[in-house]
């Protein structure tokens, strides 16, 4: 099954993006596929390269890239969240790309399911 | 050939407060525009982005209620208000800024079942 | 319909307008919505009342997060994020109630 994935808050904050990226591992290694997942609101703050957690604690953002590099899955950020944020193709950590809200709702349509993390 | 979903955006935050209520009405535009089956579900505080009369001159921000009435001009007129949330907040249809359909709980449980996406705000 | 929840039903109405809602199908508590699936709260008897039309699941390793796995309401089951996904892909739509 193809599942798509939307993520409305940032890393550390809230578990929104934690839960978003177990689900997807779960979901991966039962043999489905995450079609694309969809950084929407303050999500769009998973996508910055400059995000430095302390040495003890799961790095949130390149925990996605590496799954995304893995598995070959679609991270992409909102363009309208990103720029109202200061995220741009200059800070964006690897494996993500900015795009516009079409693609969450192409998401919606292509996928079987859709599900949205968020607070 | 292209797909035809039902999406429904459940909107259960009021206005202003947090951004929510405006994204989703940029998202239901879009979506209008891929050409698909689009609703608008109203539920808890969600029932307040519809009150006629909002005034955002004082804060400093866009009023963005007018565009719930220009839905129409994109083929957007499935707006369903839950009964019981506008009740519990004093409300009449009369209060609302646009025509809609009011619902019991029920009947929206049984018409958001029949959805393919449902969105929460 | 798989309705999702993640908020305490002890500071916000979104398990309660769940429940107004919904006739049957199934509810998943994940996120801090975990402490609805469990014994002696204010709540219990509320969710208790809608075990008799829905089926309701509890994500374990939030509720073990947060220490109340032993507590557990009988008759609502556990899942870990593989039966999140069993549960979204069994039934045909879902809702996160943000």
């Amino acid at each position: 099954m193809k599942f798509g994935i939307v993520i409305n808050e940032g890393p550390y904050q809230h578990q929104a993006s934690d839960s978003a990226y177990l689900f997807c591992k779960a979901a991966i290694e039962k043999g489905h596929e995450i079609w694309r997942v969809f950084f929407y609101h303050d999500g769009v703050n998973n996508a910055s390269r400059l995000t430095e957690p302390p040495q003890d604690d799961r790095n949130i953002v390149n925990r996605w890239s590496k799954l995304a590099e893995e598995y070959n899955i679609d991270l992409v950020v909102c363009v309208a969240a990103a720029l109202r944020r200061g995220i741009r193709d200059e800070n964006l950590a690897h494996g993500f790309r900015i795009s516009g809200l079409g693609q969450m709702v192409e998401a919606g349509i292509q996928a079987d399911r859709m599900i949205v993390f968020g607070d | 050939m292209s797909v035809v979903k039902k999406f429904m955006f459940v909107n259960r935050k009021a206005p202003y407060g947090t951004i929510y209520a405006l994204e989703a009405l940029e998202l239901v535009l879009i979506t209008a525009a891929f050409d698909q089956d689009v609703s608008l579900a109203f539920l808890d505080d969600g029932v307040y982005q519809l009150k006629k009369g909002q005034q955002t001159r004082g804060i400093e921000t866009r009023n963005f209620s007018p565009a719930y009435r220009a839905l129409e001009d994109h083929d957007i007129k499935k707006l369903y208000v839950e009964k019981e949330a506008l009740e519990a907040r004093g409300l009449t249809e009369e209060d609302l800024l646009v025509g809609v359909t009011v619902l019991g709980s029920r009947e929206m449980g049984v018409l958001m079942d029949q959805q393919d996406v449902v969105l929460s705000f | 319909m798989l309705h999702i929840i993640n908020k305490s039903p002890l500071g916000n109405c979104s398990l309660d307008s769940c429940l107004h809602i919904a006739e049957s199908g199934d509810i998943l508590l994940i996120e801090d919505a975990v402490y609805a699936a469990t014994k002696g709260n204010a709540v219990e008897g509320k969710v208790r009342a809608a075990m008799s039309r829905l089926k309701i699941h509890v994500l374990l390793p939030d509720l073990e997060a947060r220490g109340l796995a032993d507590r557990i309401i009988e008759g609502v089951s556990t899942a870990d994020y593989g039966g999140f996904v069993d549960l979204v892909a069994a039934n045909k739509n879902c809702q996160s109630w943000l």
